[in-house]
């Protein structure tokens, strides 16, 4: 099988760590190669962060370069306009429709733009957006959008339910996991 | 068994099954995660050293005792703990010695972006690259076998794609090596003179049976493919050249990067058409092939500075371009910003708004330099704020006494700031330092320090007392400021710049980050009462913002530190 690219984008402390490591889970499961790239470091505080996930039959790069990716999954609206150059022709975006003013736009020296997501479509791209960090907060948490929106992106990839629930065990602590269950249903929900 | 590992994770594996039993280092990105997994491993002792000098010292009297010991850094880090490598060179090891140098290219986390291997070639040892997780813990557990093969220190090269990379790793047992026996060696051990000429031409003839090992070492492999195209290369790159070329081209992937060997890549080169090096920073490899005439192509094409990727491979050789559509508009930057609530936020506006000179030093603080603060005028390594500002002084004398202040954190003054303290208090220039106590290494991920009162595994430890340290140094003047309290902090700052003799500055407060700190309920603004005078954004918090002309504070972000309430004028801030 051709190495397929997943590109986690959001602002640093979002939880795109725990996001990457769950889809992870899921492909080691079934049984592919599988390479996640992280960033930590100064970059986390508050910056612009990008997780890489590749899997396939065997994976060098753990890199996704421009045009490359198969899904990006964004956090955040104007993190989905700053990495759409990393899409594949063809490619889907799952996005969250929050929206974080970067520094840059707090000071005025620049303009977050409007309406993205529908200049994404805008493109022919195959744009799934939802308000995760609403449907966190219902599932008891703002923390749990990252969950929310696997939730989402479990509907665009082709595995087993159970796979994904197995996954959500394996990487969320025991007393959290009920609440993740529930956002990652109220993802899977607001993907169709 | 199997399982997903971060090169990092991996490489404190590689320690654990290799019968490590001592582990001493500093935290620095990319290397930290390294010496936290090893903690978690009782069957080794694992510390944080207040340096790299330190840890690296402290990692070879383990290995003298007979103990295979570690010491793991990042690549500036290297520079701290030069001193004790380049005659650790000389002495070797007992019991196998291995260290960890992670670089970074692309500068991910760093203030430069140097080449670990040139310390690795000066200071006479053995240096291994892995370029995948599996490797990480192979290279390491073979790295403690040439330590104590060859009587030498090995340094692991990391890079930070490799460290901060997760990929699967087959996990083995445990072999416990128990304490080698210890026999005083004063000719090897003790590096006085005449010890020392008698050590050198054993470490050059070390370095040759190191190197003559390397042609036939299973840590570097050749694969022949299309001979069309030959790539050497290691590390990383190997794994960009793969993925770009594929089958069609043959690889040398060195294992060993110091010593180069000599016969496998005349060999390899003899029988490929057309010869690239492909390495990320310094031309190494390229250089010691084009000594042995051997025509390569290399950093002409693909440059000294940041990564290459995948893409750089393909574009370079192949001539092939991706295919991409970027967004129409400009999409504004998102840099790194201090957190909503950092205690650092309400320090810099006090310096930003006093406009004086700033020494910076290298944490989470160094933002203070991003706009809207802009308050920092230097930041070079780690403890350099107080010494730099010291000779800052000197020349420019009183005027400039009054108009500047160091800045440097609690982990980077016990890093190297006390050296400098020293030098103020006793060479007596009127610096003011202001130390930044937010009781954590924070921009590495929170690692405790020796202020923080426990130690890398949580456990309760000595914990220095900066005021009395500071006294002890001879600082007659200490004070400690509260930074969420600005107004406090701010006349505290002016008073100390007028008096005259050196004085420390404590400003106190944990970063917001940590678990135990209790945050107020998020602010909320009275959007009756704003007039969007935008005073509230010259603090630079992440969660403020200005929309329809008035402000607005993002309740998921917002930890209620009360620094945007004491910026209005007009009381439309609270909770």
């Amino acid at each position: 099988m051709e190495t397929k690219s997943i590109m986690i984008v959001g602002v640093g402390g979002q939880g795109s760590l725990l996001a990457s490591r769950i889809i992870g889970n899921v492909l080691l499961e079934q049984g592919y190669d599988v390479k996640l790239s992280e960033v930590h470091g100064m970059s986390q505080r508050g910056g612009s962060v990008v997780t890489y996930v590749k899997y396939g039959d065997k994976v060098y790069s753990p890199v996704v370069q421009k045009g490359e990716a198969d899904i990006i999954i964004s956090f955040e609206q104007l993190e989905a306009a700053r990495y759409v150059e990393f899409l594949k022709k063809g490619g889907h975006i799952v996005t969250s429709t929050q929206s974080i003013d970067p520094m840059p736009v707090i000071t005025g020296a620049a303009v977050y733009p409007e309406d993205v997501i529908g200049k994404l479509r805008a493109k022919d791209i195959d744009v799934t957006a939802v308000d995760a960090l609403t449907l966190a907060e219902q599932a008891g948490t703002a923390k749990a959008s990252n969950v929310v929106l696997m939730g989402v992106v479990s509907k665009k990839m082709d595995f087993d339910r159970s796979v994904w629930e197995k996954a959500l065990e394996n990487c969320v602590p025991a007393k959290f996991l009920e609440l993740n269950k529930k956002a990652f249903e109220l993802g899977e929900q607001a993907a169709v | 068994m199997n399982k997903l590992m971060l090169g990092n994770a991996a490489f404190a594996r590689g320690l654990y099954e290799a019968g490590c039993t001592f582990v001493s280092s500093y935290p620095g990105t990319p290397s930290t995660e390294v010496t936290e997994e090893a903690a978690k491993y009782d069957e080794m002792y694992a510390e944080w050293a207040p340096n790299e000098k330190v840890a690296m010292e402290a990692a070879l009297g383990a290995s003298i005792a007979g103990a295979r010991s570690f010491c793991g850094m990042k690549h500036v880090g290297l520079n701290v703990a030069a001193d004790p490598l380049y005659t650790a060179g000389y002495t070797g090891v007992n019991a196998g010695m291995v260290i960890c140098a992670a670089d970074d290219p692309g500068m991910h986390s760093s203030q430069n972006e140097q080449d670990s291997r040139h310390h690795a070639i000066a200071s006479k040892v053995c240096m291994v690259e892995p370029a995948d997780s599996q490797e990480c813990k192979e290279f390491t557990k073979a790295a403690f076998e040439l330590s104590e093969q060859f009587d030498t220190p090995v340094i692991v090269r990391m890079t930070t794609r490799v460290a901060h990379s997760q990929s699967i790793v087959e996990l083995n047992d445990r072999e416990d090596k128990g304490l080698k026996e210890y026999k005083k060696d004063i000719g090897k051990f003790v590096m006085m003179p005449g010890n020392a000429i008698k050590r050198h031409p054993i470490v050059e003839d070390k370095l040759a049976r190191l190197a003559e090992y390397s042609e036939t070492s299973p840590l570097n492999k050749v694969e022949y493919n299309d001979t069309k195209i030959g790539v050497i290369t290691s590390g990383i790159c190997y794994q960009y050249a793969k993925e770009a070329l594929g089958d069609k081209a043959s690889y040398l992937k060195l294992g060993i990067v110091v010593p180069l060997p000599t016969k496998i890549i005349k060999d390899f080169a003899a029988k490929v058409d057309k010869l690239y090096v492909i390495e990320e920073l310094d031309p190494i490899i390229e250089n010691h092939c084009k000594a042995l005439g051997i025509e390569v192509i290399g950093k002409e094409l693909f440059g000294m500075c940041g990564e290459i990727f995948q893409s750089g491979v393909r574009e370079k050789i192949l001539g092939e371009k991706a295919t991409f559509e970027g967004f129409d508009e400009p999409v504004p930057p998102r840099p790194p910003a201090m957190c909503a609530g950092c205690p650092h936020r309400g320090l810099f506006y006090c310096l930003s708004k006093l406009g004086v000179y700033v020494s910076g030093d290298i944490g989470c603080y160094t933002l203070g330099a991003a706009a809207p603060l802009c308050a920092m005028d230097t930041t070079i390594c780690m403890g350099a704020s107080i010494s730099a500002l010291h000779g800052y002084n000197k020349v420019r004398g009183n005027e400039s006494e009054k108009k500047a202040v160091a800045v440097i954190g609690d982990s980077t003054f016990m890093h190297s700031g006390m050296t400098g303290l020293v030098n103020v208090a006793y060479n007596a220039s009127n610096t003011v330092t202001i130390i930044l106590d937010n009781s954590i290494t924070g921009m590495t991920g929170h690692q405790q320090n020796p202020t923080t009162g426990k130690n890398l595994k949580g456990d309760p430890a000595a914990a220095v007392n900066l005021e009395e340290l500071c006294k002890a140094i001879g600082i007659k003047s200490v004070r400690v400021a509260d930074p969420y309290n600005m107004a406090e902090t701010e006349k505290i700052i002016k008073e100390e710049l007028e008096k005259d003799g050196p004085s420390v500055i404590i400003s106190r407060r944990p970063c917001a980050l940590l678990k135990y700190v209790k945050h107020n309920p998020p602010l909320k603004c009275d959007k009756d009462k704003c007039v969007g005078c935008k005073q509230c954004l010259k603090i630079g918090c992440p969660a403020i913002s200005i929309h329809g002309g008035k402000m607005e504070i993002d309740h998921t972000l917002c930890v209620g530190c009360g620094i945007c309430k004491e910026m209005c004028k007009l009381g439309a801030i609270g909770e």
